[in-house]
């Protein structure tokens, strides 16, 4: 519905059968999709920021772990990547151009290739992930390398493991020393969280689980796998939930639904789209290019 | 010299039955699911709403009456402490549902849901939101996050606090992730109702309203929107991670994975001290078109009005740390965090100011919707006021986790939200079913909730500055008489309510027909039947001024207002021409 394009007569009508009751004119309504649209990416952008947020907080209190633990990430797939989302990006926006000039078979064809490059995508960061698992660089509990990014073997953290366990209540540190509290008396101002000498958990929260083999390897690196992993999960989620809908999308300009008269769906996706390359170009040097 | 005309639409609003209502347009149950018409989406908040209420209500009455003695009158051991700590965990789990219903359940949906809902898109002339569909949709996530709120509790009751603090609700038995999916989805309806109504104010407001010129209501709609978009998803990624943390024991939150609890009190509260103005900006709203109706006088300072609800919508956001001042934020924050929350008591004083100057030297009505925004000024200002006592960085360090706080946030969140809900629920009442309450009853009604709220708040304060803390189930006998008075308090308000239960309920089938303009409003929605047809208007409304009154006169052939001919300004006479 770009101003440059004359739209035919029978487009014109196109329009108007797209148009719902409550609004007067197709401009009108293609108007107020834009602007929901863009709110709506405003807010995907603010999910991710907390996250961001949380990067940012941990990247400043532990800079050793992310300079350690960036060196595990390649930064050359990460690159890949970046390029793979890029070119997609370039034939989403050329999707949109064909379908406001009504170019039907070169709309399906920079869809289709929209969707291939969103499933290279996936491709490349799920062999990631899966030698994360094997490696096990991994968040929480589940973080356990046997080399550190140096090649060098490190000793398997064992400190983190017996915190794994969440107290139940009838075994709870808090219970117990109720218990043996009982006979203080009535007004026991005591809460079940123990104190921090002895840590949350009830187990001593000692953080050195770093080995003593590799001297380099700092507390707490699990936390920036943590992050790694929801960072870049979340933005895969994003880009699964985009080949869906561009799928959608192919499938109606296959049917010949789209031209000059009636695009809106393919320019918001579009703007979509736009949005999960736009978050790529901010983890891949955020999450790789740390050193 | 000026005669009595009737509107545009015809005289016979009180007489004849119209043909046709939104109401009885389409009688099927599913004509209601799959409604897209925006005057029954808001029906249906207002019942879903108003039944979460109930439940809330339910259970803040089992609080107070369990704090009727020192060591408990309902959840009490049987002697031994580690009895007491078993019943007491009931205790936790009751004001925990409480919380989590009235803040995620009522209090942030209900305004928005219910009344921005029906009375919107009429008060700018339009036939519905911009998005229909979506709104929809808001609705089933809002009753989905509902649903699984109350699954939740069935399976395993929280027992955490609406707060949801880490690492406690990491290690917690209880269905932690239920609860917070249904609030995560909760979240989401309102993120699309904000944008939705957004939206709907930029692109659908007829030609000659002005931002200017749109009804006060509809200002705060849009500050109130604007909120739900920028602070919703923070919180909506915080319980993501809340989830994960327990699924997956991810560790961002949990210290003894390596991660930060108090992170999760910055995120939680960035979004939860914008929301506490999610709750108040349209209620606010509601006052600022009550207070110039029924003062038959033009609202005072327009300008103002608007433009403090962006200011709150804005100040807002920087405000949050003030909930963190004794959790371990450093002396320097602290100092900022206390001086910006001073500065965000100014719009809302802004507003205050403006509403007393309106109805200065005006020919105040106290109609029950009048009443209740009285209510609401005193009330919201005590809650106001308690709150910059409490912003003040040294009184909070003592008062901070008493009941102190307990009684400033039940001002402004009983006070302010719900009494500011409750005077717009009756003001559109009439419009929203054609139909009349007892108005003496009502008045009585909101005399007897106002002592209420009185009577179980203020003691709450004291005891609060006496250092009584809040969330225990027990407490030290000093305390008693104050907490004997609250639950009184607290009892005298269920009276209210029932009896407001009661004569809503009766007006629906025995009351009066309502007239098209019961107060003399100058809006627009007043320009079309009540109950509006399924179309909203049957002729374009012209828009004037809102706030413009000196062309409706009381016309007791119809019981409400009608419009006369304004005298011309040449002072030329005036034939009736319609
Ligand atoms: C005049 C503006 C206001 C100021 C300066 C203010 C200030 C504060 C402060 C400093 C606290 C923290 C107390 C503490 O925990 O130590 C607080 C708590 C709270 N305020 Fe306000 N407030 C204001 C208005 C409101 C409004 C309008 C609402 C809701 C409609 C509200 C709801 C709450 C809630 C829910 C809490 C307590 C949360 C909790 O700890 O459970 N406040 N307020
Ligand atoms: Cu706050």
């Amino acid at each position: 519905m770009s101003e440059a394009i004359a739209i035919n007569p029978t487009e014109e009508q196109v329009a108007r059968d797209h148009l719902a009751h409550h609004f007067d004119t197709p401009q009108q309504q293609f108007d107020a999709g834009t602007l929901g649209m863009w709110m709506f990416l405003a807010t995907e952008m603010l999910l991710f920021s907390g996250l961001f947020c949380a990067y940012a907080e941990f990247r400043a209190t532990h800079p050793d772990v992310f300079r350690y633990a960036g060196q595990y990430l390649d930064p050359v797939s990460g690159l890949i990547n970046a390029l793979i989302l890029l070119t997609s990006g370039l034939t989403m926006a050329l999707a949109v151009r064909f379908a406001q000039t009504g170019k039907r078979f070169a709309l399906s064809l920079c869809l289709a290739l929209t969707m291939l490059g969103g499933v290279g995508f996936l491709a490349i960061h799920a062999k990631e992930y899966f030698d994360n698992g094997q490696a096990k660089l991994l968040w929480g509990t589940h973080y356990a390398p046997s080399v550190g990014p140096n090649g060098k073997p490190v000793a398997p953290v064992t400190g983190l493991t017996a915190l794994v366990a969440r107290p139940k209540p009838a075994a709870s540190p808090g219970w117990q020393s109720l218990k043996s509290l009982g006979k203080a008396g009535f007004v026991v101002s005591h809460s079940a969280i123990m104190p921090a000498s002895v840590g949350p958990s009830g187990v001593a929260a000692s953080q050195k689980p770093a080995a003593a083999e590799n001297p380099f390897q700092p507390a707490n690196v699990q936390v920036f796998f943590g992050i790694y992993f929801l960072m870049t999960g979340l933005h895969s989620l994003h880009v699964i939930i985009g080949i869906i809908v561009i799928g959608w999308l192919l499938i109606r300009s296959l049917r010949g639904e789209f031209g000059p008269g009636y695009n809106a769906p393919v320019v918001y996706v579009g703007m979509y789209w736009g949005v999960v390359d736009m978050v790529w170009m901010f983890l891949f040097p955020l999450l790789y290019l740390i050193h | 010299m000026t005669t009595i005309t009737g509107n545009t639409m015809g005289h016979t609003p009180a007489v004849a039955a119209k043909p046709d209502n939104y109401l009885t347009h389409g009688k099927t149950i599913g004509s209601w699911l799959f409604t897209l018409d925006h005057k029954r989406i808001g029906i249906m908040y207002l019942i879903t709403a108003l039944l979460a209420f109930f439940i809330g209500g339910m259970l803040a009455e089992v609080i107070r009456t369990q704090l009727l003695v020192p060591q408990g009158l309902i959840f009490h051991g049987t002697g031994s402490v580690a009895s007491s700590y078993a019943a007491y965990r009931y205790y936790n789990q009751v004001f925990t549902l409480h919380g989590i219903i009235m803040v995620f359940l009522v209090l942030i949906p209900i305004i928005p849901g219910a009344l921005g809902n029906f009375a919107m898109p009429l008060m700018l002339g339009a036939k519905d939101v911009a998005f229909p569909k979506l709104n929809l949709i808001s609705y089933y996530l809002y009753l989905v996050g509902a649903i699984l709120a109350i699954v939740s509790t069935v399976l395993g009751a929280v027992d955490t606090g609406w707060t949801f603090y880490t690492p406690f609700s990491i290690q917690t038995e209880s269905y932690v992730v239920v609860m917070v999916l249904g609030i995560f989805l909760v979240g989401f309806s309102s993120i699309f109702t904000g944008i939705n109504f957004m939206v709907t104010i930029h692109k659908l407001r007829p030609p000659g309203m002005s931002w200017f010129r749109m009804p006060l209501f509809l200002w705060a709609i849009y500050s109130t929107s604007l909120i739900q978009v920028a602070a919703t998803p923070v919180v909506g990624i915080t319980f993501v991670l809340l989830m994960m943390e327990r699924v997956m024991g991810i560790g961002i939150f949990n210290p003894a994975l390596g991660g930060n609890p108090v992170l999760f009190q910055e995120f939680f509260w960035f979004y939860s001290h914008p929301a506490v103005y999610i709750m108040i900006l349209p209620a606010m709203g509601i006052v600022s078109e009550i207070i110039p109706t029924f003062s038959r006088k033009h609202i005072f300072g327009y300008e103002f009005i608007a433009l403090s609800s962006l200011a709150i919508a804005l100040i807002g956001f920087l405000v949050w740390g003030h909930h963190i001042f004794v959790n371990g934020q450093s002396a320097e924050l602290d100092a900022v965090f206390s001086f910006l929350t001073f500065i965000v008591a100014v719009p809302s004083a802004i507003k205050v100011w403006n509403w007393l100057a309106t109805m200065y030297k005006g020919a105040i009505v106290l109609k029950t919707p009048m009443l209740y925004v009285l209510s609401f000024i005193v009330l919201f200002t005590i809650g106001g006021l308690t709150g910059v006592v409490l912003g003040a960085l040294s009184e909070d360090v003592v008062l901070h986790d008493t009941y102190f706080v307990v009684g400033h946030f039940h001002y402004v969140m009983m006070g302010g939200t719900l009494i500011g809900f409750i005077a717009g629920m009756h003001y559109w009442w009439p419009k929203m079913f054609g139909r009349m309450y007892n108005e003496r009853i009502a008045q009585w009604t909101c005399v007897v909730l106002f002592i209420g709220i009185n009577l179980t708040f203020f003691p709450q304060l004291v005891v609060g500055a006496e250092g009584m803390p809040r969330r225990y189930a027990s407490y030290l006998p000093v305390y008693q008489p104050y907490m004997i008075a609250s639950t009184i308090g607290a009892y005298i308000q269920l009276v209210a309510f029932l009896s407001m239960a009661g004569y809503l309920m009766h007006s629906l089938f025995y009351g009066k027909k309502a007239p098209m303009n019961p107060w003399g409003g100058g809006s627009l929605e007043w320009e079309t039947a009540s109950p509006p047809p399924h179309d909203n208007f049957e002729t374009t409304p012209s828009v004037g001024d809102p706030y413009d009154y000196s062309d409706l006169v009381f016309d007791p052939a119809v019981n409400g207002y009608v419009h006369i001919e304004k005298p011309v300004e040449s002072l030329a006479p005036v034939t009736a021409t319609h």
